[in-house]
């Protein structure tokens, strides 16, 4: 062995499959400094990371927004596609039945989602799809320079000072009430709690909504605005405290049973709720419902894990596919032979 | 397919009169929802047995039930089988329409009429027969509820007679249709013979058309478009198959549905080897078609004209990201709802160019079920090797009417994937460039989503990209690219199937014609013929882009009409793009665009008087 051997950086520390965090980096963002946005790529390449995510199996997906241009902005090495106008969904699906082995890892905004995307989004929450959907919701459309989309609040205002007179659409009300089986709200100012939800959708099996508040600070980070960092960090109210713990790691860590909500993820993970509201059960569907009404009216932002449900068959499940990847299953597994051909002509005779 | 003879020859019957022997159409006016389609299908099958060409064409309302409906049976000898402007037999069942019906008939037609509707008085120089066909239900079928769907069984019993169709071959028809319904089939049986009895006691035979057994269809099949499409889909090997029902494409991914469910599911795991999902709406169709396509899969959608106008924007975006998929258009009347159930070839130009900014896409143009099953193989294969939306246009005549054809052949072909790689490959080559033309034919290499390689991975966007897929907004890089893709189609240009030509006897007069425009062609060239002295050469496109092959036509004719099934001369209008201007001069156009299936004599007519002759 060589003896002038560069020491290892100490950003070099890998994860659970070898990789470093590098690895899992995108390029170089062309998002505004400081738009929620970034905030939200660097938590799902930390989440990847030390989830020991393979990123050839990642398929990140987007429509079209400022939001759904940071697929560009982590995990350089996964496969992506950006498609168009809140048609992700559509696509993610196609994606999951050529290949249900992928890692779907959706980025939508809340016009992507809310407004022109609302129908695909709609039926994506109710098929359950293998998912991980994030919407960076910052009550505008950004890309297009600040218009209201359909997640701002009644009485927000414009920088333009155009106020908004039309009730918000609450994207995890609709996709708990739709079928999705776990979702969360967040703030992309909220490290702790993003990432461990980030990493709870991971670990999850079915379609996971996270809408994170990510306020947009060229158009939407004002007084007025209601999507705004200070807004945001004066009204956040989490439900309880999230903490995730990976199937890998050992469950004891910080474990306190008397005020701690456990909940196994399909894969052996634990998604923790501490504290704050120990009485809430995240995989009461009403509870969940009727919390965010509430909440809604008090004029709070909820954050955290309101509903889970970690068995409910997905998509993939009922359509009993084969385990092995449609995409590449041979010829002699999808072309019948000669015989079938044969014996349906003769019925045609 | 047919050979063209000179018009069919009358025999002498006994009687002194002039018999026309298994050369004629009937037409058979009902309600819809009445359970006519089962009486009539068994009747087209009937005399199909009975060695006799046959076609039946359904003219059908966009409603479920209570609306008029036609289905035309033609049986020709000669073996043509497009529709015909009249008919020498009307079966009338529906008060609504009877009396004009009625009106429409040759003189010397005969008509078989339900008694109560007294249509008697109404001509003198038609035949008529009346039936009660109530009186003639009741006793076959005691089941009050059931009569309204036996009732029409009785006019095939009657025809039977009337026209000589083999009591036997109704019987084996019947069964056919009703398959394991045994029930069903008996009681349909009873009322067929009802008729049959009733005609042999009380009508006299007083026209001169008749069937008689021959043996032009032994060995064929009877199948319809859109099936004979979903058995092509099954043998190409598709995978995933997502679509939004819309008259008259549904049969296609219904009955692809049956068929996979039989034959595709794996016999190790008992799980499918497909997934099938009807999706929200046809954007989210597409959507599914492109990202299954990207991720591997052979993936298609199926649709007609609406369908087709929400897809715009993501076909595009299939084009320019290089996406496999396969989507076929059953075309039907447009504009917006249009005549949803009625046949036009009405997409061609929107479906050649669809979407916004520069786009262009190949697209197949069956003719026949053999050509339904054998272009949507084709095409699964040549939209993995373009790594494009590829189109296939079928109409509603072909995709939803029962047609006789070969049986079809088992693919001698392997099933083609295109630029793939793997691995192992990418690492050999350190890395790979998603839009390169390494081969000079404008199509790069692809990895597919899970190749598990860190040099693998590409990004796939809508929005402009270097030859590495990182987005780029420069003005070389974009034209370049879209250089590339216009280089593409040319290769597309060399893999789409040549027309089938037939040359005339002068270099006067050409057609061109594509689909279902074909049966009409087919027939009126003899016409044109026989009653003009115009010896026409016959081009009939498969594909777009075309192919030299077409150039090579229109430059050896004086004239050249193409036939369009549209109002706009959609086909002319494409020609017109690819042709210089000296070809251009030539063209003329015949259009038809009334939603029924173009027929022979409009066709004969309408270039005879282009060409002075009449
Ligand atoms: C079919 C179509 N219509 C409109 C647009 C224009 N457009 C681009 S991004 C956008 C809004 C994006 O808003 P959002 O999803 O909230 O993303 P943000 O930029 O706020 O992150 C719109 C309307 C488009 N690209 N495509
Ligand atoms: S405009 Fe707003 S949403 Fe877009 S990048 Fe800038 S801050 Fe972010
Ligand atoms: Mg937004």
């Amino acid at each position: 062995m060589a003896t002038t051997t560069v020491p290892p950086s100490p950003s070099a520390k890998l994860n659970r499959i070898g990789l470093e965090m590098t690895h899992y980096k995108g390029n170089k963002t062309t998002l505004c400094a400081g738009c929620g946005h970034n905030a939200i790529s660097e938590r799902i390449i930390e989440a990847c990371y030390e989830m020991g995510v393979e990123p050839h199996r990642v398929a990140k997906l987007s429509g079209i927004g400022c939001s759904s241009k940071s697929p560009a902005y982590f995990l350089n090495s996964a496969y992506g596609v950006n498609a168009v106008h809140g048609r992700m969904p559509s696509v993610a699906t196609g994606a999951m039945l050529a290949n249900r082995h992928l890692i779907a890892m959706g980025v939508s905004g809340d016009g992507d989602t809310a407004s022109i995307g609302v129908g695909q989004f709609v039926h994506l929450m109710r098929r359950n799809l293998p998912i991980i959907y994030i919407i960076e919701d910052n009550g505008c459309y950004g890309l297009t320079k600040g218009q209201f989309s359909a997640t701002a609040d009644l009485g927000s205002k414009l920088k333009t000072g155009v106020i908004n007179d039309l009730p918000p659409i609450d994207t995890c009300a609709l996709a708990i009430q739709l079928g999705a089986t776990y979702v969360a709200r967040s703030f992309s100012g909220d490290k702790r709690q993003l990432l461990a939800l980030i990493k709870g959708a991971i670990a999850h099996h079915g379609t996971s909504m996270l809408d994170v508040i990510s306020p947009c600070v060229t158009f939407n980070d004002h007084e007025g605005s209601t999507k705004s960092y200070s807004y945001v960090k004066d009204h956040d109210s989490p439900v309880a405290d999230v903490n995730f713990v990976p199937f890998f790691d050992d469950i004891t860590v910080d474990y306190d049973p008397g005020t701690t909500k456990d909940i196994t993820l399909h894969d052996g993970s634990h998604v923790l709720l501490r504290k704050v509201n120990v009485d809430y059960d995240p995989t009461d569907k009403g509870a969940a419902l009727h919390m965010l009404t509430e909440s809604h009216d008090k004029g709070e932002i909820l954050t955290g894990l309101f509903y889970v449900a970690p068995e409910k068959p997905t998509f993939i499940d009922q359509l009993n596919i084969l385990d092995e990847p449609l995409a590449t299953l041979p010829e002699s597994k999808v072309r019948p032979p000669k015989e079938v051909l044969d014996q349906v002509m003769q019925s045609l005779m | 397919m047919a050979t063209i003879h000179a018009e069919p020859q009358a025999d002498s019957s006994p009687a002194g009169q002039q018999q026309i022997i298994n050369n004629l159409s009937i037409q058979v006016a009902t309600v819809n929802g009445s359970g006519s389609q089962t009486a009539n299908l068994v009747l087209l099958r009937a005399i199909f047995q009975m060695g006799i060409p046959v076609s039946g064409k359904n003219l059908f309302p966009s409603n479920i039930a209570g609306l008029p409906t036609w289905f035309t049976i033609r049986a020709s000898q000669h073996g043509f089988i497009a529709r015909r402007r009249d008919s020498e037999y009307m079966v009338a069942m529906n008060p609504e329409t009877a009396e004009e019906d009625v009106m429409t008939l040759k003189p010397g037609a005969a008509c078989v009429y339900d008694e109560r509707l007294n249509l008697k008085r109404l001509r003198e120089d038609v035949i008529f027969y009346p039936v009660p066909f109530d009186q003639l239900v009741t006793p076959v079928c005691p089941d009050a509820r059931l009569r309204k769907l036996v009732r029409n069984m009785i006019y095939d019993g009657i025809l039977a007679r009337l026209l000589g169709i083999e009591m036997e071959e109704i019987h084996k028809a019947l069964q056919k249709q009703f398959k394991k319904k045994a029930k069903a089939a008996e009681l349909n049986w009873n009322a067929a013979r009802a008729g049959h009895e009733y005609a042999e006691k009380n009508l006299v035979k007083a026209d001169p058309y008749k069937l008689e057994r021959m043996n032009a269809t032994a060995g064929k099949i009877l199948i319809e478009g859109n099936a004979a499409t979903a058995l092509g889909a099954l043998f190409a090997g598709v995978t995933v198959v997502t679509w939004y029902p819309i008259t008259p494409s549904s049969s296609v991914c219904e009955t692809l549905t049956e068929y996979m469910k039989r034959y595709r599911i794996d016999q190790e795991t008992g799980k499918a080897t497909f997934a099938i999902v009807q999706a929200e709406d046809e954007l989210a169709a597409l959507g599914m078609a492109l990202g299954a396509g990207w991720a591997g899969a052979r993936s298609m959608t199926s649709t007609a004209g609406p369908g087709i106008s929400l897809m715009a924007e993501f076909v595009g975006f299939g084009y320019y990201v290089e996406i496999p998929a396969v989507i076929f258009d059953i075309q039907r009347v447009g504009p917006s709802t249009g005549l949803p159930t009625r046949t036009a070839q009405g997409d061609i130009i929107s479906t050649a160019l669809l979407s916004h900014g520069d786009t262009m896409h190949p697209m197949y143009l069956p003719c026949s079920v053999s050509e339904c099953f054998s272009m949507a193989m084709d095409s699964f294969n040549l939209a993995e090797e373009l790594q494009t939306p590829v189109f296939v246009m079928s109409d509603l005549d072909l995709g939803m009417n029962t047609w006789m054809s070969e049986p079809f052949e088992y693919p001698t072909k392997p099933i083609s994937r295109g630029k793939v790689l793997s691995a192992e490959q990418v690492r050999q080559m350190g890395g790979f460039q998603r839009y390169k033309d390494v081969d000079g034919d404008g199509i790069g290499y692809r990895t597919l989503p899970g190749t598990p390689d860190r040099l693998c991975g590409w990004f796939a966007r809508g929005s402009g990209h270097n030859e590495k897929a990182i987005y780029s907004e420069r003005p070389d890089v974009y034209v370049n690219n879209m250089d590339r893709l216009a280089h593409k189609f040319e290769t597309a240009r060399t893999k789409m199937p040549p027309p089938v030509v037939v040359h005339g006897a002068t270099n006067e007069v050409g057609i061109i014609a594509y689909g279902t425009s074909h049966w009409a062609i087919e027939e009126s060239l003899g016409q044109l013929r026989r009653e003009y002295k115009i010896d026409a050469g016959y081009c009939r496109l498969r594909a777009f882009p075309f192919t030299r092959e077409v150039h090579d036509f229109i430059n050896r004719y004086e004239r050249v009409y193409v036939i369009d099934q549209n109002r706009d001369a959609q086909m002319l209008g494409l020609l017109r793009l690819e042709c210089s201007a000296e070809e251009i001069s030539k063209l003329r156009s015949v259009r038809h665009y009334d939603g029924l299936p173009i027929d022979a004599r409009s066709v004969t007519d309408e270039i005879a008087s282009q060409e002075g002759a009449n």
